[in-house]
């Protein structure tokens, strides 16, 4: 009798329970399945809204609106062609990826590896305190005090010394063009990549660097035997973070890039001025009166968004082969 | 837990003041009027200081500005979101027709000067001619002792450097101005690149906004670009004296710049009629500056065109761009723009009295 009152009491606990449970659980499915709809909503009308505003333009152009160098916003001389600033984008972003990564994951080794305890806390403070620094910030001190360093100390020098014989460093420098451009990117980058770096390193198990050191690999050879080999996935993704970053920032590359238009925007070399995707729209969006002007503008901003997004594939596909063969070389 | 009841306590009360306080703001506001306008970045600082004068003069119109751009500015006014729109260029073919009835009304004058920084060279005492300042900008002209320039400024020692040409990076009326010109003083210029807000540049380095050109030529030798009037007084950048169309040299300044609308004032149109063709650039006069321009209210000659605007708004915006127009002036020359000659403000009461609200003259309602 006891017994058998003992269970039913049991048993109704647990149906009421299963139930609470279960109402908890169906609301928090239906918050967290209303979140993600939310970001795929916004993809989908970003997108939506995008191709709609630039339809003109693209009935107007064509392909042309890709492949042509003309950006003519003249009335009745409309001609827009999208693909200096396509150009002027992907060499601004290489430039500022290829000093930001080095120095980035350098910056992440020296703080899990080299150093330990306080200094390394520090450091990686300061260096986040970097990240939270607004990019109009960049763009000023490049503007009034950086470019004049690079244009003495780096590029006059070097167009002095081989100006004649190398065409990419052939044109005077002005201070403001791609090269400066690219560099103050990858200073405004760095914090980012560094910081998820420094994250990717430190979920190294000790296991596989003492395995390293074990064997009677020194501190370079443990970090390019274990450390980086098992960050190489999560490497690559902070690199394309910054990718990211460089490719979409606006106001900085504005102020120094010198916003060249049309074929004159097409780099001949490091000292061109060139202009980006996002800086054209931020330059000529305000007062685009003409129908086809405010279109190619929203067609640009469209190229952009593609751009961004295969990128974000690229890096998805590459990451996931990495842990692939990964996985794959520990076994 | 005593603390939280307090901050819950203090909240509320927070919350009952906060709804109160739009009902009290109602009850002032009664007799109160808000226009809105929004366009063009360039007169922003002076109908800035207008809004915060006007308050004095009548304590009960508001007055809101957004200078978002003279593009901006038209797009809203033809969307009759804004109560009057503010651009330096006036309205083309298309929007004028898209308006039916609008009105152009000139408010200030603005003036468009050729700054320069060549070691050396100093007191504003390079001198440009507009084929000449054409060919800089078309890029034929690339190095300061070029012949033709050395031809127009036999006393100086120029320098064999390159020119580093810079121009305005972003759309603006600036650019509109300065592009008028060269239209009208070089052929080449006028069929390769034309007259706009924003122009395939051959040539140069672009800055966005009056500040990043003049920040641009102060921090680069050999650099020439077009800014502002106030903006070149106020750096204290040296500029050029440019050759008007009666041959003689001028260098910018209030009173030049007057005289250019002076010696056009008498072929302006009517307030109603269409402005697209008027300019004030390459004017005639032995003293007038060559590049200058209006920058223009528009309004629809039928307020009621848009509905928000009633009887009461209807006055206070004629009220206040009567001010503007006549009293509102004084403010303009410590600010760097030009203000209005007789004939112009003339001309912009007989506009104004012709406005209308549902067909009946607005001074008479």
């Amino acid at each position: 009798m006891n017994s058998k009152d003992h269970k039913a009491e049991v048993a109704h606990l647990i149906r009421s329970k299963s139930n609470k449970f279960n109402t908890g659980d169906k609301f928090f499915k239906a918050l967290v399945f209303g979140a993600s709809v939310y970001a795929l909503f916004m993809v989908v009308l970003v997108f939506y809204a995008l191709s709609e505003g630039s339809i003109p333009i693209f009935l107007k152009e064509g392909v042309n609106f890709i492949t042509g160098t003309d950006w003519n916003s003249v009335e009745g001389r409309e001609s827009f062609g999208a693909l200096p600033y396509i150009i002027g984008t992907l060499i601004s972003s290489s430039i500022a990826m290829a000093i930001a990564v080095p120095i980035s994951i350098g910056i992440a080794i020296f703080v899990n590896e080299m150093v330990s305890g306080k200094i390394g806390t520090v450091l990686s403070f300061i260096v986040e305190l970097l990240a939270a620094v607004p990019s109009i910030i960049y763009g000023l001190w490049a503007l009034f005090v950086f470019r004049f360093w690079i244009r003495d100390y780096v590029e006059l020098p070097l167009h002095n010394t081989f100006g004649d014989n190398l065409y990419i460093f052939a044109r005077t420098p002005f201070g403001l063009d791609v090269f400066t451009a690219g560099i103050v990117l990858a200073i405004m980058i760095i914090p980012i990549i560094s910081a998820v770096s420094r994250e990717v390193i430190k979920a190294v198990p000790h296991s596989q660097k003492e395995a390293a050191y074990a064997l009677g690999a020194t501190r370079w050879e443990m970090v390019k035997t274990a450390i980086l080999p098992y960050g190489k996935s999560g490497l690559l993704g902070a690199s394309f973070l910054g990718l990211g970053r460089a490719i979409g920032e606006t106001i900085l590359v504005t102020m120094i890039i010198g916003n060249a238009v049309g074929l004159s925007a097409i780099p001949t070399s490091l000292f061109s001025p060139s202009q980006t995707l996002s800086s054209i729209i931020a330059n000529e969006f305000n007062e685009a009166s003409g129908d086809f002007h405010l279109s190619a503008l929203i067609g640009l901003g469209l190229v952009l968004f593609m751009m961004t997004l295969f990128i974000n594939v690229i890096s998805i596909f590459i990451v996931s082969k990495v842990t692939k063969s990964n996985s794959n070389l520990r076994e | 837990m005593a603390n939280i009841t307090n901050f819950k306590q203090i909240g509320v009360s927070f919350l009952a003041l906060s709804l109160l306080i739009p009902m009290v703001i109602n009850s002032v506001n009664a007799q109160q009027v808000t226009i809105n306008g929004a366009g063009a970045t360039f007169p922003f600082p002076l109908i800035d200081t207008w809004r915060v004068e006007y308050k004095k003069v009548n304590p009960d119109v508001n007055v809101n500005y957004a200078s978002i751009g003279s593009g901006g500015g038209i797009k809203q006014f033809l969307e009759k979101t804004v109560d009057f729109g503010a651009t330096d260029a006036p309205l083309s073919e298309s929007e004028f027709t898209r308006a039916g009835n609008p009105v152009h009304i000139p408010e200030t004058i603005g003036s468009v000067v050729l700054s320069y920084n060549i070691p050396g060279i100093q007191d504003n005492s390079l001198k440009l001619s507009g084929p000449v300042i054409a060919d800089i900008f078309l890029g034929k002209i690339t190095n300061w002792n070029d012949p033709k320039i050395q031809e127009l400024n036999p006393n100086l020692a120029l320098p064999s450097n390159t020119i580093n040409v810079v121009h305005r990076s972003d759309g603006s009326g600036t650019t509109f101005v300065f592009t008028d010109y060269l239209s009208k003083v070089s052929q080449e210029w006028s069929e390769k690149i034309g007259t706009s807000k924003s122009v395939p540049w051959p040539t140069g380095i672009g800055a966005p906004g009056n500040e990043g050109v003049s920040a641009s030529i102060l921090g680069s030798e050999n650099s020439i670009g077009y800014v502002e009037l106030a903006y070149a007084l106020t750096t204290k950048m040296n500029y050029a004296s440019i050759q008007n169309k009666d041959g003689s040299f001028v260098l910018p300044s209030i009173n030049s710049t007057m005289s250019a609308v002076s010696a056009t004032a008498s072929s302006l149109p009517q307030g109603s009629d269409r402005w697209n063709n008027v300019s004030l650039t390459n004017a005639a006069g032995p003293n007038s500056y060559p590049i200058s321009s209006f920058s223009y209210i528009v309004l629809y000659k039928e307020l009621g065109t848009n509905p928000s605007i009633n009887q009461q708004k209807a006055k206070s915006i004629v009220d206040f761009i009567s001010w503007v127009i006549t009293d509102g002036q004084k403010f303009s020359e410590p600010l760097g723009y030009v203000p209005l000659p007789a004939p112009v403000v003339e001309l912009n009461k007989q506009t104004l009295n012709s406005l209308t609200l549902n067909g009946k003259p607005i001074s008479t309602n």
